[in-house]
């Protein structure tokens, strides 16, 4: 009984040191002094968190990366929660073709929505950059905010909102102060999901994106083809810890459980 | 009246129209594209494409890669999936150790083995040190990388869906096996797996098509002589400027990704005692 505990939890331990291990070798990698990126480095130092920020190539990266992330999703929510809502709340026929609609961007590979994207909207239309990125993380988010929208909504009963109605509420009242507060928090995780989706994503921007105008993922990726300093190392350990702030506020506010 | 019975249509509309004429119409426009390249029906972008031998290499290269990276994926998830849910004291943090790195960038996680796996690197510093090998050896780059890679990046998903199924399962159910006569091996086996096996389909699903359609991964640790279906779209579409070959392979790609995710999470619903 203890044995076979033990083998289980030795197995697991492995695998979370496959899994997390890397990522420490990175952070640790960041502070060494030499040139070379080496691990186990030595002596210790900032200076290439210093240098991160002197690239003007990555901040520019970086908050196109967010300010695209940031719009997508809020477009993604302006298209997607009225759809959640209908399908929700009137009946209608075609529900079943609609919802999988919504939710078919998941379903094709990135690389795929990159190509035809880049193939069919961009080069057909002559589209600048900006507007391409953004209708294609668009695309990206919608299914993230279908998927949880329409369960919170499932767990909504709409006769409060009818109640609220027959008080004399207005639909776009009851809407606003009646079912959105009910559901903030499967809207709020849905945005979480979908912002950290886009901004980690690579395979669709890289069609999309041009000199000059790149992603910072994108920018990363040039960057590691051709140099091997430790300056990616601190620009990923600072990446990481926003992604550890993330994390900790989600789990305070709503729970990591909601949303894996 | 009319306006009340049709706002549904106006809240889905525009949405719909979003899919629509950036993804429905794009897609329907490529495939069409590969039957109708200039005039009239034709197989031929397929047959050519079929027909070539790098296509076959690097589509088989894909498969293998993702089916042993899955098979992997399965042996060390479902462990440690078991172990969390029945025996650690540290569930949560458990579990927010197995987001973290799925909400770290593909990019950074693939460079972290480019410096582990790297002639400088800790691993080939080990063994040159341990004296199993004279000189460094060539871990990067290669199909070993890839499978690496892939295992790292897709293991959390398979760990939480297992986690998934396992948390619904009573802990009580093994010792009613055992009050009944059943050896703890045959509990598990007959009972626990079973009842787990769901999980492990999803979680398969998610690893496989993963796979076959990740892109940062493979371009990173792998080579030019090791493409794989989503680096030989990317490749043909912006190297080569190939687009009816780069619209072949990405429908080759659509094809199998919703075959597989189709037939097997159809196989999840079917095997899943709870669900019935």
């Amino acid at each position: 009984m203890k044995k076979h505990h033990f083998l289980l939890g030795a197995i697991t331990l492995m695998v979370y040191v496959f899994l997390i291990g890397p990522l420490l070798i990175i952070m640790a990698s960041s502070f060494g002094e030499q040139n070379a990126l080496v691990f186990p480095g030595q002596g210790f130092t900032f200076k290439w968190y210093a240098q991160v920020f002197q690239m003007s190539s990555f901040i520019n990266a970086a908050l196109l990366s967010l300010e695209i992330a940031f719009a997508a999703t809020a477009i993604a929510l302006l298209l997607g929660v009225p759809a959640a809502y209908a399908l929700n709340r009137y009946p209608f026929p075609g529900k079943g073709i609609l919802k999988t609609l919504f939710l078919s961007p998941v379903l094709i590979p990135c690389i795929v929505l990159g190509f035809i994207m880049l193939r069919y909207v961009v080069s057909r239309w002559n589209l600048p950059v900006i507007p391409s990125l953004l209708i294609g993380h668009t695309l990206l988010s919608i299914p993230y905010v279908m998927r949880v929208t329409t369960s919170s909504l499932a767990n909504f009963d709409f006769a409060i909102e009818e109640a609220a109605g027959s008080l004399g509420a207005s639909r776009g009242y009851a809407f606003f102060h009646i079912v959105l507060p009910n559901i903030r928090s499967g809207i709020a995780s849905a945005c979480v999901m979908a912002v950290i989706n886009s901004f980690n994503n690579v395979s669709l921007s890289t069609f999309l994106t041009a000199p000059g105008i790149k992603m910072l993922p994108i920018e990363i990726m040039g960057y590691v083809e051709y140099h091997f300093d430790p300056t990616i190392a601190a620009l990923a350990t600072i990446m990481m810890l926003a992604t550890l702030g993330v994390m900790l506020v989600i789990e305070k506010t709503l729970g990591l459980q909601s949303v894996v | 009246m009319t306006r009340k019975k049709h706002i549904w249509l106006l809240l889905v509309l525009p949405g719909v129209l979003f899919l629509v004429v950036f993804m429905l119409i794009p897609l329907f426009s490529v495939l069409l594209s590969t039957f109708f390249p200039d005039t009239g029906f034709t197989l031929d972008n397929y047959v050519s494409l079929i027909g070539s031998v790098y296509f076959q290499q690097v589509f088989g290269r894909s498969v293998r890669l993702s089916l042993l990276s899955t098979l992997i994926c399965a042996l060390l998830g479902f462990p440690s999936a078991y172990y969390i849910s029945r025996y650690s004291r540290h569930r949560g943090l458990m579990m927010a150790l197995a987001v973290f790195p799925m909400f770290t960038s593909p990019v950074i996680r693939s460079f972290s083995w480019m410096v582990i796996l790297g002639r400088k690197g800790i691993v080939n510093s080990f063994l040159v040190a341990s004296g199993l090998f004279a000189r460094p050896q060539s871990l990067l780059y290669n199909e070993f990388s890839m499978t690496v890679g892939f295992v790292q990046l897709f293991l959390p998903q398979m760990i939480l869906s297992l986690l998934g199924v396992m948390d619904s399962i009573p802990g009580d159910l093994t010792e009613a096996a055992g009050s009944l006569g059943a050896t703890r091996i045959s509990a598990f086996l007959r009972i626990i797996f079973p009842l787990c096996a769901s999980g492990l389909v999803t979680g398969s699903v998610l690893v496989f098509t993963g796979c076959m359609t990740a892109y940062t991964t493979p371009q990173l640790l792998g080579a030019t002589d090791t493409q794989v279906l989503s680096t030989m779209v990317y490749q043909y579409a912006m190297s080569l400027r190939d687009w009816s070959q780069a619209s072949a392979v990405a429908m080759v790609m659509i094809v199998v990704t919703m075959l597989v995710s189709g037939i097997f999470n159809h196989l999840s619903r079917r095997i899943n005692p709870l669900a019935a």
